[in-house]
């Protein structure tokens, strides 16, 4: 299918929204592709965390909020810690995550855990889980 | 019989590893006239010079052969090293036996020793009949005369001039400023570019070392450095309008030219698949350049061609024409990545709600602060830069439909565009060729001006006294255009500087007595040196065009010409020795 592109998909709400939580320009990147390099999670993204940046760029949001490349991004922030143009990169992944959250429901509840797993499981795991899977 | 010194260089292993130059000091030693035959590791060093010096006045040598790399390497070393001993530089010959002989037979070393010999014999022979000769002065004529009326004209006009020389400015169109009069702005700088363009061309119009003739063509020019004859000829825009006035053919004296004539965009017609002079609302740069110019026609709103309306959608197409070796011109045009990028800024500036849309193959902006410039227009004003090179443009439903890629996530695009900004290559004016041929300066297979050498003599012809400025050359930008402007100025004071002209004496002369005014030499003469003598039924020789070819002398039925230095009993002893 060939993308339709004009004024108003390129400025879609979705995107606005993305820039607004995380707080960075997607616009900056402009497609080194050194996040990619050298993000450990990668080889089992189904979409480059570069490819992602690109598709929002494009106003493709839907691709990316259908990838696993957000759940997959473990906010080491290697990424932030090399990107020539300074963006992090984690904390627009942590958007769509926040946005596909919102709209689809949050991914854990608290009610379906066992006593046991609430008992073995570390606190700051269980405080992480929840930072990332609810919104 | 004259004393000659013979200086045989190993040139470190270049010559001494293939050619045993021992075994050569011996032979050539022991040949008629030779006085001394000496060897050392680098003759052109400071100590081997001074063996050389030590030897003419410890022997009292009449000539020189130095054996070693090509003349055109150190032969202006050598003499200057005999003059220095108060031996005639002309008395110094150099015996090419490393270009000619030992880089070329390395694996057969006996022949390259008696090949060797036998080189620095012809040589000696050479020698043996050489004049001593001395530097022609030649008249200088310190006015230049500058063709193209462009930025890069404008600017060495205003270099040469204020270094006091008179200037003459050609510009075949009747105003000034050539294409930089179009734009509406530049990259750096943005909209201060007019005016400053306008002050440029004040002070040239101005300016009392310069006369402006516009619309005015070079027809002809003849002669040679610092001493041209340029013939001109003059459309008359002055006569009142109900008369047609003929053109007015005139010559003008200089002793130097600089070259400006700029260039052209490729025709947008030439691409059809981008719907290039088929859709209204395609249009070229410097179409989109005149709706943002403040004087142009819409008086710098951005206008749709076809109906007026706004564009909110407007796509540039870069690298339209330009690397395409298969269908369009194979070299990078260099101006528009910058170029599109200020367009696209200044269309956010006046469109706000607008978007522009970039496709690119590569983004060149190698230069102070260019990078910067493209990122601000991707950063502060959203123009969307997709990578890849447009398939096709279409018109649909009143919108023109632009189908290209986006490569760097495979994703296939159409752009509902309002207008298409095609970045079509730079190629040299059309003139161009005419021009060069007219003065017997070389171009490309493109059209532009051929620079004497691609690093080191990039504002010089091959011509001697013409000199190359601006987009003629090849395409770039104002900053690139006006440096070179100021270098080509530069080369033509460098000229201006001398007392006189100073050629080199080695050039065809004619015996009166022998001569009978056939003319052949003449029409032999491939730089037009030969011409018949004013009043007497005999040819002479122009000498500061003559470079010495010796086409004259293998042409003469009457045996009445020669070269300083290479006449035919030079060459018969050279050859004898030789056989």
């Amino acid at each position: 299918m060939r993308a339709r592109m004009s004024a108003e998909t390129l400025t879609s709400e979705l995107t606005r929204r993305i820039e607004e939580i995380s707080g960075e320009n997607l616009l900056k990147c402009y497609q080194c592709g050194m996040c990619a390099a050298g993000c450990p999670a990668a080889f089992a993204m189904d979409m480059l965390p570069s490819q992602a940046i690109r598709f929002l760029q494009l106003g493709l949001v839907e691709e990316v909020l259908n990838s696993d490349t957000p759940w997959l991004c473990a906010a080491c922030q290697t990424c932030y810690a090399r990107c020539p143009k300074g963006l992090d990169l984690s904390r627009i992944m942590e958007a769509i995550r926040e946005i596909v959250l919102q709209e689809r429901g949050d991914y854990i509840d608290l009610g379906d855990l066992s006593p046991r797993d609430l008992a073995e499981i570390p606190q700051q795991a269980f405080i992480a889980c929840f930072r990332k899977y609810t919104a | 019989m004259k004393r000659i010194g013979v200086f045989l260089c190993h040139c470190g292993l270049n010559i001494a590893d293939t050619v045993d130059i021992e075994r050569v000091a011996e032979e050539i030693g022991q040949y008629p006239g030779v006085t001394c035959a000496v060897d050392y590791r680098y003759m052109c060093s400071d100590p081997g010079q001074q063996i050389i010096k030590d030897a003419i006045r410890e022997h009292g040598l009449e000539g020189v052969v130095v054996a070693a790399c090509s003349p055109s390497m150190h032969e202006a070393t050598f003499r200057k090293t005999a003059a220095s001993a108060q031996l005639n530089p002309y008395q110094c010959e150099i015996a090419n036996i490393r270009e000619q002989c030992s880089w070329v037979h390395q694996e057969t070393k006996a022949e390259a020793t008696a090949k060797a010999v036998g080189i620095v014999q012809t040589v000696v022979e050479k020698v043996r009949h050489n004049e001593s000769l001395a530097p022609l002065a030649l008249p200088l004529t310190k006015r230049a005369m500058v063709i193209g009326g462009g930025v890069a004209g404008l600017q060495a006009a205003l270099d040469i001039a204020d270094a006091g020389h008179p200037v003459i400015l050609v510009e075949k169109e009747a105003s000034l400023g050539g294409h930089a009069a179009q734009l509406s702005g530049t990259y750096l700088g943005l909209d201060t570019f007019p005016e400053i363009l306008n002050s440029m061309i004040r002070r040239v119009q101005e300016h009392p070392h310069i006369q402006v003739q516009t619309q005015t063509e070079v027809q002809h020019a003849a002669g040679f450095v610092g001493n041209f004859t340029v013939e001109v000829q003059q459309h008359n825009s002055s006569a009142s309008e109900n008369c047609l006035s003929n053109p007015v053919t005139y010559t003008l004296d200089v002793g130097a030219i600089v070259v400006a004539t700029g260039y052209e965009l490729y025709a947008k017609e030439k691409l059809g698949e981008y719907g290039g002079g088929r859709y209204p609302n395609v249009v070229d740069g410097l179409q989109f350049e005149q709706m943002l110019a403040l004087t142009g026609p819409t008086g710098g709103a951005v206008r749709r061609p076809s109906d007026g309306s706004v564009p909110e959608n407007v796509v540039f197409v870069q690298c339209a024409g330009s690397r395409d070796p298969q269908f369009h011109k194979p070299y990078c045009s260099k101006i528009c990545c910058m170029y599109v990028a200020k367009q696209a800024i200044s269309y956010k500036k006046r469109v706000p709600q607008g978007q522009a849309c970039v496709f690119y193959i590569d983004i060149r902006s190698a230069g102070k602060n260019h990078e910067e410039f493209v990122q601000r227009a991707i950063d502060e004003y959203n123009v969307l830069y997709l990578r890849g090179k447009v398939s096709k443009v279409f018109e649909e439903n009143g919108k023109v439909m632009v189908w290209g890629v986006d490569t760097l996530t495979g994703v296939t695009v159409e752009v509902v565009a309002d207008l298409v900004v095609l970045a079509t290559a730079a190629i040299p004016s059309a003139q161009a060729r005419d021009l060069a041929q007219r003065l017997r300066i070389a171009v490309d297979e493109h059209g532009f001006f051929t620079e004497a050498h691609p690093k080191l003599r990039p504002v010089e012809s091959l011509t001697p006294g013409i000199f190359l400025a601006g987009a003629g050359q090849f395409p770039k930008d104002i900053p690139e255009t006006v440096s070179q402007a100021s270098a080509a100025a530069a080369k033509v004071l460098q000229l201006f500087s001398q007392r006189d002209m100073i050629q080199e004496p080695g050039i065809a002369w004619v015996d009166e007595e022998l001569c009978s005014g056939c003319g052949l030499c003449i029409a032999a003469c491939p730089y037009e040196a030969r011409a018949m003598h004013q009043r007497l039924p005999v040819a002479v020789v122009h000498q500061a065009l003559c470079q010495g070819c010796s086409a004259c002398v293998a042409v003469c039925p009457d045996k009445a010409c020669s070269v300083h230095n290479s006449d035919t009993a030079q060459m018969l002893a050279m050859l004898e020795a030789l056989l």
